[in-house]
């Protein structure tokens, strides 16, 4: 039941960070307005338990919803057959600069991770 | 055989063919990948893609046909990104006393990450429209789908980008990190969440609970970060 009562509770903050969005013409996505809204929320001690419930199972399986938005490279295989090369260069280069400029900035503005990791 | 046929019509029509194929070939990639012991290059993620687009063309089905199944897995991103934030607010003592150092890295492997990608894009010679999309595929993709748009970029094609930037992350990240002597499991969750958003968290969250609370607490930064600077950068990027 806390499962399903948490699932209601991020499909109603979804729904009030889209009305938030459309309304107010925020450049935020819903969703993203849904997330801020649910941290306001989540002070309320009554809601934790459900939206665990919910949370943990779904982020737990986060990969498959990526799944549908990655088959749909079968309707750019014009561009691929054309650039993929390129653009398969650009994505593993920018993600390697992204992934070690991250880890090195996090590592050498924490003096603890620095020294277990010395 | 006609029957055989007229059935194969009748069912490839209908949602349950979407949704039933992307679930089942998941739950073998994924039990595959749990066999390997989470060997990185086995990710579920990739194989699922390259097994349902390889049936998707050996069965003539088209992509909306597919998609009118698979939407209802596609539909549970919006609560996905809500539901982030749980970690967030699990850390969330963590994160108010690392703030400053979690905010930088963020900032700065977000900002290299789009950075690079339109630079070596542009440098190769790729047209505007690609490059637009390419831009936000740090994002996790139904949030780098809204900044395509807005970029003039192809948000389906962005999508892509976002879920293949996920991948090369999860496949590639543990040798990157291993050959660098990067060791330690929050910053290696924290960088994947950064640079490869919501494939990487999943990759982080299976191989360690630390490297998997980082990577969500990254993935919920990133996508806030961005959707707060989109419209600050917004103007500049539309210049080229």
């Amino acid at each position: 039941m806390d499962t399903l009562r948490g699932f209601a509770l991020l499909l109603l903050c979804q729904s009030a960070g889209e009305a938030l969005s459309r309304g107010l013409h925020l450049p935020l996505p819903g969703p993203v307005l849904g997330l801020l809204v649910l941290l306001g929320l989540l002070q309320l001690p009554a809601v934790r338990a459900p939206v665990a419930a919910a949370a943990e199972p779904l982020l737990q399986h986060l990969s498959l919803l990526f799944v549908p938005v990655g088959v749909g490279v079968v309707t750019h295989l014009g561009l691929v057959g054309q650039f993929g090369g390129r653009m398969l260069a650009v994505i593993v280069l920018s993600t390697w600069a992204g992934l070690l400029v991250t880890a090195l900035v996090l590592r050498a503005l924490s003096p603890a991770d620095a020294e277990a990791t010395a | 055989m006609q029957n055989v046929v007229e059935l194969w019509v009748y069912l490839s029509a209908t949602p349950l063919f979407g949704l039933t194929a992307t679930l089942s070939v998941y739950v073998l990639t994924q039990a595959v990948y749990v066999r390997l012991e989470h060997a990185p290059w086995a990710n579920p993620v990739l194989w699922t893609v390259v097994a349902l687009a390889l049936l998707l063309a050996a069965t003539g089905t088209s992509y909306p046909s597919y998609f009118s199944g698979a939407q209802f897995i596609h539909f549970l991103l919006g609560p996905a990104v809500v539901a982030l934030a749980w970690p967030l607010w699990q850390r969330r003592a963590e994160l108010r006393r690392r703030a400053l150092p979690l905010l930088a890295a963020a900032l700065a492997g977000g900002a290299v990450a789009a950075g690079s990608a339109v630079a070596i894009g542009w440098a190769l010679g790729l047209p505007g429209e690609v490059l637009a999309s390419l831009a936000p595929k740090s994002v996790t993709a139904p949030v780098a789908m809204g900044i395509a748009a807005q970029l003039g970029g192809i948000p389906a094609l962005a999508a892509v980008f976002a879920v293949l930037t996920g991948l090369v992350g999860a496949v590639s990240a543990k040798y990157l990190f291993d050959a660098l002597r990067i060791d330690s499991p929050e910053v290696r969750g924290f960088a994947l969440g950064t640079a490869s958003h919501g494939v990487g968290a999943a990759r982080a969250l299976q191989v360690h609970p630390d490297a998997g609370a980082y990577a969500a607490l990254a993935l919920g930064l990133q996508v806030v970060l961005a959707a707060l600077l989109m419209p600050l950068v917004l103007p500049f990027l539309k210049l080229f």
